[in-house]
């Protein structure tokens, strides 16, 4: 498509309960999604809501579904994914939306505290530092994993998630992974308990949505597979 | 109470996963002649080892199926837990009952 050509965009519009309403946007050279968006909140319809900050991939918060697919819509090219000369672009999936684009995260978040995926400390600040081994299996296992930006990017791509929203989902279940590799935690085994309780990383199919989707290349589904793992081993331990 | 139901599910897919390759390759063997009623009963009537075999079968299928029903009601029924736990422990009495009725013909008394 030549830049001057214009791109025709379908932006959801209102709540739950909306419609799809169509806008022309000016094509320009190595544009993005979020640059598209931003265009027509600015010179189209001030009233479009959307989220946005980093614009650079960092914080996670303007993904989008474009064209069906869940992405991070400041790091996704027109030209990678304009279809046709056409994009549609609609709030995330299994997600309540407040209006437009913007979709209620506080769900997702709290996902996040009943997976248990925040550190407890076993020691206190007068303690010396406890030394963590680069090289270990579990600080590995930890760095395949944290590198998330919470973007809900798998939480929306994730069929399980649409089918029971009590889920607790990839993002959750993958920082609850990292969280049990922290040699450093003072109670593990909690965080297998949480993650594997009810809705949890049981409830996982292995679909592998979520690593398809992920924009910064994690694999939930082996965080998940890992927490299962660790659970299992545990119990048939007795310490679950 | 979860992490035990997915303990148990992995645990009968485990042994489910060779007693079906048997129970396929017997019915392949079994019926190259033509079979019937008489010839099956003549193999498995008294057989402490077939008996074995189809009980084992019986009460792993109950379990791993009742498992895999209440986890599909919850997440394909749209039902509560209690509900789907409900469902789960009748169609596993269920199988159970009817599979070891079916055991005990082949195996056991009753008329040829």
């Amino acid at each position: 498509m030549s830049p001057d050509a214009g791109i025709e965009v379908r932006i959801w519009r209102g709540g739950a309960q909306g419609r799809y309403e169509t806008f022309r946007a000016p094509r320009r050279e190595n544009q993005t999604v979020l640059d598209i968006v931003t265009w027509i909140q600015r010179e189209a319809d001030p009233t479009l809501a959307y989220r946005f900050a980093c614009r650079v991939g960092v914080c996670g918060s303007c993904a989008m579904t474009v064209n069906g697919k869940p992405r991070w819509t400041c790091r996704t090219h027109v030209s990678k994914v304009a279809s046709g000369g056409r994009l549609t672009i609609a709030p995330l999936r299994n997600l309540t939306v407040i209006k437009d684009l913007a979709c209620e995260m506080t769900p997702f978040f709290e996902k996040w505290r009943r997976a248990r995926g925040r550190f407890e400390a076993a020691i206190s600040r007068d303690d010396p530092l406890v030394p963590v081994s680069p090289e270990s299996p579990e600080r590995r296992a930890a760095d395949a994993a944290i590198e998330c930006i919470n973007c809900a990017v798998c939480h929306a791509a994730c069929d399980v998630v649409a089918w029971r929203g009590d889920y607790l989902g990839p993002a959750a279940l993958n920082r609850a992974w990292a969280a049990w590799n922290d040699v450093r935690d003072g109670d593990r085994t909690a965080v297998l308990a949480a993650a594997g309780a009810e809705a949890g990383c049981g409830n996982c199919h292995s679909h592998q949505s979520c690593a398809e989707h992920c924009p910064v290349g994690i694999n939930p589904t082996r965080s998940i597979a890992g927490l299962k793992r660790a659970g299992l081993a545990a119990l048939l331990r007795g310490a679950l | 109470m979860t992490a035990r139901l997915f303990l148990v599910q992995r645990l009968t897919a485990v042994i489910l996963a060779p007693l079906v390759l048997v129970h396929l390759g017997v019915i392949v063997y079994a019926v190259r002649n033509g079979l019937s009623a008489g010839e099956i009963l003549d193999r498995t009537r008294g057989s402490l080892g077939w008996a074995a075999f189809y009980g084992g079968f019986v009460l792993t299928v109950s379990v791993h199926g009742a498992i895999g029903l209440r986890a599909a009601l919850i997440e394909w029924g749209g039902q509560g837990r209690r509900t789907a736990a409900r469902v789960a422990l009748a169609a596993a009495l269920l199988l159970l009952v009817l599979g070891l009725r079916a055991v005990w013909a082949v195996v056991g008394g009753g008329a040829p």
